[in-house]
């Protein structure tokens, strides 16, 4: 969604506009007292408890359930309130074994402090802007509708006039004036408050310099890697013209030669190395095929993701049960990169596994791209050892990709591959308008 | 025969036209992009359209699609599509209709002069040429599935070139044995497939269609 939609999306009518308040405002409140006071709480506890041992393995827990709720804070800033927030956390070092190292990483980490103090000083201050965003067309329209008629039964009205009956006609009027007037400010106030916890909430939970320092620092390790990689692939490619189908053209074309000389004397040579000539024509392709699907398939090119990974499914030669539901198709890059990560685990269910069956999932939840692999082998699979999963781990890293596998001894082994990146809306290809 | 070609590269789209028409074939017209291929094949219905996989203006899998379409218009239309390389998907997607006058082959099997003119004709006949690449895959995929592992491994080998399309004759003659042999073969095939007996040509359809269909 751009971010004109977004201003266009945000501003609405009236009625929506508030109705839309109040829910955020509830949930707002809602949460931060269900889930962000609890959260806090256990998470202080569970470090206290680090000496006595189970807080070793129950801070981290902790931890990673307030990052939860920190997250969907961050979605709904930017949801609600059109302010983006970026997640600074740490990503989580490939091979990170034992829960000491776990602890030391999240410990380590300012943005789980600077989380805690969020979730501590989001309780009032969520409940205040919370209450403003949500609460004031409420008590608006209360204060027109409900406050008055009360206050005929009873001697006491809660409204914008208390109490109604000390004020006589003037407490009524006043009660039903300021209860309109409060409604009709009660949308912009209601969605500058909104806007105000979404700040407050940018000022703690969104990466600060060292955390960017940090990025940085990934990015340009990342980059390295992946300028590296794609030197070492035009390097094999070069290899692999020179010694192969460019070789094989020349004695081709040798062989041609040689079968133009023979014609008149020898017809039948002739007719053995036009033959053979074939022969190597034929290998030539073969090797420039296997070549092209090496540096981007196909099919991929002509189907896309989907496409090319229910193309994969179907020549493996273990059942695969392929489910995809892609709305649209994302960057060629990022394409690719998933391709290649969903094809390396395949080729390896099929080489180590011992599997009978496999299954692909590939998903997009409108942020990242959610490739999961499975079989009913034999487990034991260790990211550590391949060279395979290496490579898959460093082509998602380029761009800010994860990989992580579990797989118990004796099996099932799964993959899960996520990708941050967007759909292009439109399935159709691009020059379909003209055809 | 009256052939429509689609390749949007001159050079093998010459050779193309070259080749058919050294074999006798007359090419009504020879189109470079998907869109008049469809035109081409409404207004001519040729015997045959040789058709590339890969066609402006998309560059992506423009002539299959175009080829699809033309066959729901048509139906029965007997298409060859010819590729840099073959996927079971496309071939699947070929032969979802069941019926026959399909073929799916490999670009590099132009080559083999012949034998690409014998697939084009049989093709226009409405048989099927399957590409032994799409076969092989075929074979290796299933060769866990039950059905399969009741064939003996000859059988196995007569399906093979049974799914690329060929008859008995041409299958004797691969195997250096007699066609009555060829015949006792496919005849056990069918049995052990579940196939019972019907027009000869068709259950060969149906037998390759199986294994497509199963996975």
């Amino acid at each position: 969604m751009s971010e004109r939609e977004r201003t266009i999306d945000r501003r609405g009518g009236f009625v929506q506009r508030a109705f839309l308040n109040f829910v955020h405002g509830l949930i707002q409140i809602l949460v931060t007292y269900l889930a962000v006071l609890p959260l806090f709480i256990l998470t202080v506890l569970s470090i206290l408890l680090i000496p006595l041992g189970v807080g070793i393995f129950l801070t981290p827990v902790m931890v990673t359930a307030l990052r939860g709720v920190a997250n969907q804070q961050r979605l709904w800033a930017e949801d609600w309130s059109g302010v983006p927030i970026q997640r600074p956390y740490r990503p989580r070092p490939s091979g990170e074994t034992g829960p000491f190292r776990r602890l030391g990483r999240l410990l380590g980490d300012p943005a789980t402090w600077r989380d805690l103090l969020w979730s501590l000083l989001n309780v009032p201050i969520g409940l205040v802007l919370g209450i403003l965003g949500g609460g004031l067309t409420l008590y608006g329209l209360e204060g027109v509708f409900v406050a008055p008629l009360v206050a005929r039964v009873a001697d006491y009205g809660w409204g914008p006039f208390w109490t109604l009956d000390d004020w006589g006609a003037t407490g009524y009027a006043g009660t039903v004036v300021l209860g309109a007037a409060l409604t009709a400010v009660s949308v912009p106030v209601g969605t500058a408050a909104h806007k105000a916890h979404a700040l407050f909430c940018r000022s703690l939970l969104a990466p600060t310099g060292g955390a960017l320092a940090a990025r940085v620092e990934r990015l340009t390790e990342t980059r390295s890697d992946t300028v590296d990689a794609s030197a070492a692939e035009l390097r094999r490619i070069e290899r692999d013209l020179h010694d192969g189908a460019q070789a094989r053209l020349v004695a081709l074309s040798m062989n041609i030669g040689l079968a133009e000389e023979m014609l008149k004397h020898d017809p039948e040579t002739a007719a053995r190395l036009l033959a053979e000539a074939r022969e190597a024509g034929g290998t030539a392709l073969t090797e420039l095929r296997d070549l092209v699907r090496g540096i981007h398939p196909p099919v991929l090119a002509e189907r896309g993701l989907e496409g090319a990974v229910r193309a994969l499914a179907l020549s493996l030669p273990l059942p695969v049960d392929a489910r995809i539901e892609l709305p649209g198709r994302t960057d060629a890059p990022v394409e690719s990169a998933a391709y290649f990560g969903v094809a390396e685990i395949l080729a390896n269910v099929v080489k180590h596994a011992g599997a009978r069956r496999a299954w692909v999932q590939v998903e997009h939840d409108g942020r990242r791209l959610l490739m999961i692999v499975g079989d009913d082998g034999t487990g034991g699979a260790d990211p550590a050892r391949g060279t395979g999963m290496r490579g898959i781990e460093r082509r998602l890293a380029a761009f800010d990709g994860t990989m992580a596998v579990t797989s118990p001894t004796g099996g099932p082994t799964v993959v899960t591959m996520e990708l941050p990146c967007a759909l292009s809306s439109p399935r159709t290809s691009p020059s379909s308008g003209t055809a | 025969m009256r052939v429509v070609i689609a390749e949007d590269l001159a050079l093998l789209r010459d050779g193309l036209i070259r080749l058919l028409e050294a074999f006798g074939c007359e090419v009504v017209e020879a189109v470079d992009n998907g869109p008049s291929l469809l035109r081409a094949l409404t207004a001519h219905r040729p015997d045959v359209a040789v058709v590339d996989v890969r066609l402006p203006p998309t560059f992506t899998d423009e002539g299959l699609r175009a080829a699809l379409e033309a066959r729901r218009e048509i139906p029965g239309l007997p298409v060859l599509v010819l590729s840099q390389h073959v996927e079971q998907l496309y071939a699947r997607e070929l032969l979802s209709d069941s019926s026959g006058g399909i073929g799916y082959l490999l670009k590099d099997r132009v080559s083999d002069v012949k034998q690409f003119v014998e697939a084009v004709r049989r093709v226009a006949g409405g048989g099927t040429a399957l590409d032994p690449d799409v076969v092989a895959q075929l074979l290796t995929r299933h060769a866990r599935e039950e059905p399969l592992q009741a064939l003996t491994p000859r059988e196995r080998e007569v399906l093979g070139l049974m799914a690329e399309g060929r008859t008995n004759a041409a299958i004797a003659a691969r195997m250096f044995v007699t066609e009555k042999a060829v015949s006792k073969h496919t005849n056990g095939i069918f049995g052990k497939l579940g196939l019972p007996p019907s027009e000869d040509d068709n259950r060969r359809v149906l037998a390759v269609l199986a294994y497509l269909n199963a996975g």
